[in-house]
């Protein structure tokens, strides 16, 4: 399977080669890819339904225990089927709806990457390989949100979903990082041996939190959802691949594949219900208000993933086969519609519903391919949708959770599925037409031909339902149960409630559809709607972060040099000071004051000067305090018995004084415009460093260890050094590097000065 | 003595002296100049391999028996940080031949920049902590002059502030060196790391263990600590931030690593915390400063200091995968942030600018370009499978090991924060169409240049590119060499016997 993902990514990439040729070719061949692929994935089923799997793996990173662990089994080969094969479809209809744009070549390059992704990701055996996977997935759609880039909203769709998808995927790695630190591997298939370890841990909840978050951000559920229906800034295609039928159903796919692990709880079951509950609810509601067709979908596409998450988390057979049921109905029917709504709006030139009517005469193809979808999504027998509706309906009653707000709540979406299946399907095409942008014509043949089978496709798996479904839903049932299953899928049960259920379901939406306008102001005049909506606390998250971030830099990076210092020094005393007090008691400071009388007097020479520096009136006092410091430091030298010190030192003092004094005519009249409590302060700050490094020094020189470097120096200066001074032969022969590092530092420092002084280039434009 | 040690150094000093005898001749300079770094290059390599198949190489510089003498230490740390060099030190001499104008070549731009590869080396190399105090001082020594070569207002104002603080730093490492020698009567290293222990006086070493954590500090530029870095790295031209950028704050890194290693290991419990908080607060101010800003360079140059958060953070943790994860995210941070560094260049050669606001509608006319720039992005943001990814992964494993929940979650706060300001740099200066088009042409000094120019300019960025994609596709090597120079690094008893032999 290696050698597949291999190949689809490389194919993604060669795609721009094939532009230089032909501007038609990459469209053509990733619709050849996706194809091949779903050849090569529909050819494995019959293994696979016979209950085996296929497992590989190559080695990448074992160190840490990170492989190309690849696993096919019936979840992931359902997933592989769909994203191959309705990526056929899509790729076909995209290499003509993309025919006339600029890029398309990226365009493909995107698209073809994504679906590597997204096989990748559903074939993985090995948590971290999924989630790299998942990360790119999340990629490639930002670079496909993002594909009419030039457009402010367009890149503000593609942003806000990679950041709500990627904080999900963010939490979600350190979630599995802490599984695999638990259980000592990140294989899947390992894992599901290890369920209660995980269950029973004590980072049991936090570590699915992670994976509910990860899980809620990509696939839409409520409070995270919002970013979807922005993400239809995106062309078409990409809107009905990958934000509806395949990657935002990466959540599902990751619920689903950790059931066996993290499954089985109730915290599990609750948190699913519940979010899954919500926005199932939540999304159907605000999908009936939309105008625009591809809105409309988006919002009963987070539906549809609510309803899926609430079947996971209920778990029962009937719950789980339900979910399989549906999430195959809705890829089907869903993507057609989506395509259909790209039609529309590549035909007529708009895609707001109110501007749309009476397109069945003009688009006849469009418009039966239409119904055949719309049918599905009803739930009308013998259609897909049917099964799924009666399966749904039956696995809410008969597992008797939540009784009866449950079922109710899932009658009532329900019901406004139907009124959104109408104002997409219904609306635009029946009635008198009515004029639009452009002139309207059907489809070109590439446009309706893969919608077209897509829909045939609801019909034929609804009447085939008990022999093409049965052995593909007991075998995925039995990888998120990970044990075998075996039932009967059929489309007919008989008269029984859930049938009677389902024709009132159809006839109360139809009603409702009659009479939506009713219910939407009432919707929209209710002010609470701007409070849930959680795309209005992403934007004051993203400006309060924007705020904090310029309040912080502004108090830290001041741009002030002696706000630098200051608190560099104030980092010094809290660091060192509080180290030093913290462990060495100020009794064992014992300073040794045996010095000499003119030692004593330096030193208070020194100190004077010191003050004289800064509370000198003029530069030139300053200067002239400053050489008096250096040259006590030199006398000490020469008290010590370091003449050649000495000399050195008095001679840089010097230089530096008269340096000091021509550079002062240069400067202006030197003016103190500090306020005296900042003096204070400056003064508190200067004052406790040297203090600190005061009292350090006193302490130290009362433990000194017995140094051999200093009697190796001595005894060895002169046999083997030949120099009589030691300190000489310190410098040029045991250090000498030392002296080699300095006197390259004076050379630089000549070349700057040099430099610097000759070569002033003009300001550069900023 | 062994010269593999030691050429690291000798290979860019002569360099930069045969340069300066050609001072006027840049053609020469510049032969000069790529054959130093490719020589350095090859040599690199060797002493890697050196050290990697035969363990710790030690040399006496002088022949002074250690610790009397000078003595070079290349353990496999220092081997793959002069490696890195080696590479990065390459990249940047084709980058600086195919970017930097005549005027800077003319006033000794070339040997400056040997000069400071130098001083590079001798600080990952030495032994000796004053001598990592001379590395130093040419290093800053260097890099002052560097910055300000040119004499452009921001240059200075950023020059300024750049040696001021510096300054500032290198006397506490002073300080720091005068007290050890006068408390231990040594300055060798691993001598060092023995007489502290013999001095029986935890307290001691802490609190002269803080000192260079200031002083290192500010060198790395750690919270609060970091202010020189972003006010100066934004002003010289690109390939000159590019090596500061990528290159020359993790010799800060490096050096607080060594002496929290080998010498200031006494009370763990207490400076590793510090090291730990502080590691947050630099991740997550580095971070929040990044998001301020609108101009190409300082977002890079505010990441820097977040980024440096991680590479502490690992060694605030302090296991052996800790800091695995710390070296191999050293490695991994090197090359992306000195490439996109060196893109932030060739962005400016094309629209004049480094601002976000005058920038815009570059990925249309230059895809590759664009590619690039996402490649090094990603890859500094986490994404998978780029290098960061790892780096980020070993990392917050290594916390997660420790149950330190709270370094998780800003480690992974600061890596959405990271994406998200790679993601304005990209939507800025890629996606959105430019707002004032018709100056276009007559910015765009890229268009004109010589294709040979082109290929100088390029090529370096598409070798670090490569770089980082084979870290990310092949990770193992970098892991097992990093979790290898951790080893030796957790045990420093390798260390003191192959500098000193066995103890007596």
């Amino acid at each position: 399977m290696i050698e597949v993902i291999l190949l689809s990514f490389l194919s993604a990439f060669l795609l721009p080669l094939f532009f230089r040729f032909n501007k038609k070719l990459p469209g053509i061949i990733s619709t050849l890819v996706a194809f091949f692929l779903f050849i090569y994935f529909a050819s494995t089923l019959p293994t696979i339904l016979s209950g085996n799997v296929i497992k590989e793996s190559t080695p990448w990173f074992p160190a840490v225990g990170i492989n190309f662990s690849f696993y096919l089994d019936g979840l992931s080969l359902l997933f592989a089927l769909l994203i191959t094969g309705i990526g056929t479809v899509v790729f076909l209809y995209a290499s003509k709806y993309m025919e006339d744009y600029k890029y398309s070549a990226r365009f493909f390059v995107y698209l073809t990457s994504f679906m590597a992704s997204m096989l990748g990701l559903v074939l993985s055996d090995n948590l971290i390989l999924l989630f790299i996977f998942l990360e790119l997935t999340s990629v490639t759609s930002f670079l496909l949100i993002g594909f009419k880039h030039e457009k402010e909203s367009s890149r503000y769709a593609a942003l806000q979903a990679l950041i709500v998808t990627g904080t999900g995927g963010l939490i979600l790695f350190a979630g599995i990082i802490a599984i695999g630190i638990i259980a000592g591997t990140f294989n899947i298939s390992d894992l599901l041996s290890n369920q209660q370890l995980i269950v029973q841990h004590s980072a049991y909840g936090l570590i699915l939190f992670t994976f509910l978050l990860g899980a809620f951000t990509k696939s839409a559920q409520f409070p995270f959802h919002f970013w979807l229906p922005s993400a239809m800034e995106a062309p078409t295609p990409v809107s009905a691949y990958l934000h509806s039928a395949t990657m935002v159903k990466a959540g599902v796919f990751l619920l689903a594949r950790m059931n066996p692990i993290l499954g089985g709880t109730e915290l599990w079951q609750n948190s699913l219900i519940l979010f899954g509950t919500i926005t199932m609810l939540f999304a159907i509601l605000t999908a009936v208000k939309q105008t625009d067709l591809k809105k409309i979908l988006a919002y009963s596409t987070v539906s549809i993933l609510g309803t899926l998450v609430m079947l996971i988390g209920i778990g029962t057979d009937f719950a789980i086969r339900a979910m399989i049921i549906t999430l195959i109905a809705h890829a089907i029917y869903k993507a057609t519609l989506f395509l259909i709504s790209g039609t529309i709006d590549s035909q007529t030139g708009t895609r707001d519903v109110t501007k749309l009517r009476g397109l069945k005469d003009k688009m006849p193809i469009t418009f039966a391919t239409a119904i055949l979808a719309m049918l599905s999504m009803f739930g009308i027998i013998p259609f897909l949708g049917f099964i799924g509706k009666e399966t749904l309906l039956d696995s809410v009653i008969r597992s008797g959770l939540y009784f009866p707000f449950l079922p109710i709540i899932v009658f009532v979406s329900s019901v406004f599925v139907i009124a959104v299946a109408s104002i997409v399907v219904l609306r635009p095409f029946l009635f008198a037409f009515k004029k639009t942008p452009r002139d309207v014509t059907e489809a070109p043949f590439r446009m309706w031909i893969g919608p077209a089978l897509l829909s045939l496709l609801g019909l034929v798996f609804g009447i085939s339902a008990t022999y093409s479904l049965t052995s593909i839903v007991n075998s995925v049932s039995a990888s998120i149960f990970n044990f075998n299953s075996d039932y009967t899928i059929k489309l007919w049960y008989g008269f029984n409630l859930n049938f009677f259920l389902s024709v009132l379901i159809v006839l109360v939406g139809l009603v409702f559809y009659r009479y939506r306008n009713i219910f939407i102001k009432i919707v929209s005049h209710s002010a609470i709607i701007n409070y849930v909506k959680p795309s209005f606390w992403y934007d004051k998250f993203i400006s309060g972060l924007n705020k904090l971030a310029t309040t912080q830099t502004s108090l830290l990076q001041t741009g002030f040099l002696r706000h630098y210092i200051i608190i560099i020094m104030l980092a010094f005393i809290v660091f060192v000071g509080y180290t030093f007090f913290r462990n060495i008691p100020l009794s064992e400071i014992n300073p040794n004051f045996n010095s000499t009388t003119y030692e004593k007097i330096l030193a208070g020479v020194i100190v004077i000067s010191a003050f004289f520096v800064v509370k000198a009136k003029s530069r030139l006092y300053a200067i002239i305090s400053m050489g008096v410091v250096g040259y006590s430091i030199a006398i000490i030298f020469v008290l010590y018995g370091a003449p050649d010190l000495a000399l050195t030192q008095f001679a840089i003092e010097t230089l530096s004084v008269i340096l000091f004094v021509f550079v002062l005519y240069k400067l202006p009249k030197y003016q103190n415009f500090s306020h005296p409590t900042r003096r204070m302060r400056d003064f508190l700050i200067a004052g406790s460093s040297g203090l600190i490094i005061t009292l350090i020094v006193f302490y130290v020189t009362s433990i000194q260890l017995q140094s051999e470097v200093k009697k190796f120096f001595s005894e060895t200066s002169l046999p083997i050094g030949m120099g009589r001074n030691v300190v000489n032969v310190i410098i040029v022969d045991f250090r000498a590097l030392d002296t080699l590092g300095e006197i390259t530092v004076l050379g630089i420092a000549a070349i700057g000065v040099f430099s610097m002084l000759k070569l002033i280039l003009r300001e550069e434009k900023n | 003595m062994n010269l593999i040690l030691v050429l690291p150094i000798l290979i860019p000093f002569t360099t930069a002296i045969l340069c300066l005898f050609f001072w006027k001749n840049i053609k020469a300079q510049r032969i000069f100049h790529l054959s130093g770094a490719f020589l350095y290059l090859i040599f690199s390599f060797v002493l890697f391999s050196e050290v990697r198949t035969n363990g710790i190489l030690v040399t006496q510089v002088g022949d002074w028996v250690a610790p009397f003498g000078i003595t070079f230490v290349g353990d496999l740390f220092s081997a793959i940080m002069i490696l890195i060099n080696g590479i990065i030190g390459f990249a940047t001499a084709i980058y600086a031949v195919g970017s930097i104008d005549e005027k800077r070549a003319q006033y000794g731009f070339y040997p400056l920049l040997q000069f400071l590869i130098m001083g590079i080396s001798g600080a990952f190399l030495t032994g000796d902590i004053f001598n990592l105090y001379v590395w130093f001082e040419v290093m800053l020594m260097s890099s002052f002059v560097l910055i300000a070569l040119g004499g452009t207002k921001p240059q200075i104002e950023g020059a300024i502030k750049y040696v001021t603080l510096n300054l500032l730093s290198s006397a506490f490492f002073l300080t720091g060196c005068g007290i050890l020698y006068g408390v231990a009567g040594t300055l060798n290293l691993a001598d060092l790391s023995i007489k502290l222990a013999e001095l029986n006086n935890p307290g001691l070493v802490t609190v002269i263990g803080m000192l260079f954590l200031v002083s290192f500090g500010i060198k790395a530029g750690i919270f609060p600590l970091f202010f020189w870095l972003p006010a100066s790295y934004h002003t010289p031209p690109a390939a000159v931030s590019a090596i500061f950028g990528g290159m020359m704050t993790k010799v800060g890194v490096y050096s607080l690593i060594r002496v929290y290693t080998l010498l200031f290991n006494h009370d763990i419990g207490y400076t590793h915390t510090i090291i730990l908080v502080l590691a947050s607060f630099t991740m997550v101010t580095g971070v929040l400063g990044a998001f301020a800003q609108t101009e190409f360079r300082r977002i890079l140059s505010f990441h820097i200091v977040s980024q440096i958060g991680y590479m502490i953070l690992g060694l605030a943790i302090f296991t052996p995968l800790s800091i695995a994860g710390t070296i191999f995210y050293i490695a991994h941070n090197i090359f992306a942030k000195t490439n996109l560094f060196f893109i932030s260049g060739v962005v400016r050669s094309i629209s004049g600018s480094y601002s976000l606001k005058k920038l815009g509608g570059l990925y249309k006319p230059y895809p590759m370009l664009g590619i690039l720039f996402l490649i090094s992005a990603f890859a500094l943001a986490g994404i998978p499978p780029l290098s960061g990814f790892w780096a980020k992964f070993i990392v917050i494993k290594a916390a997660l090991e420790v149950e330190d929940l709270i370094s998780v979650a800003v480690a992974l706060f600061v890596s959405l924060l990271t994406l998200l300001s790679m993601i304005k740099i990209w939507n800025d200066a890629f996606w959105k169409d430019k707002i004032d088009s018709e100056s276009e042409e007559e910015v765009n000094q890229f268009k004109s240049m010589s294709k040979v120019k082109k290929i100088f300019f390029l090529s370096p960025i598409v070798l670090l590119a490569l770089i980082t994609i084979s870290i990310g596709f092949f990770p193992e090597f970098l892991f097992s060499l990093s979790r290898d120079a951790a080893e030796q690094l957790l045990n420093p008893q390798i260390y003191i016997e192959a500098v000193l032999g066995k103890v007596k």
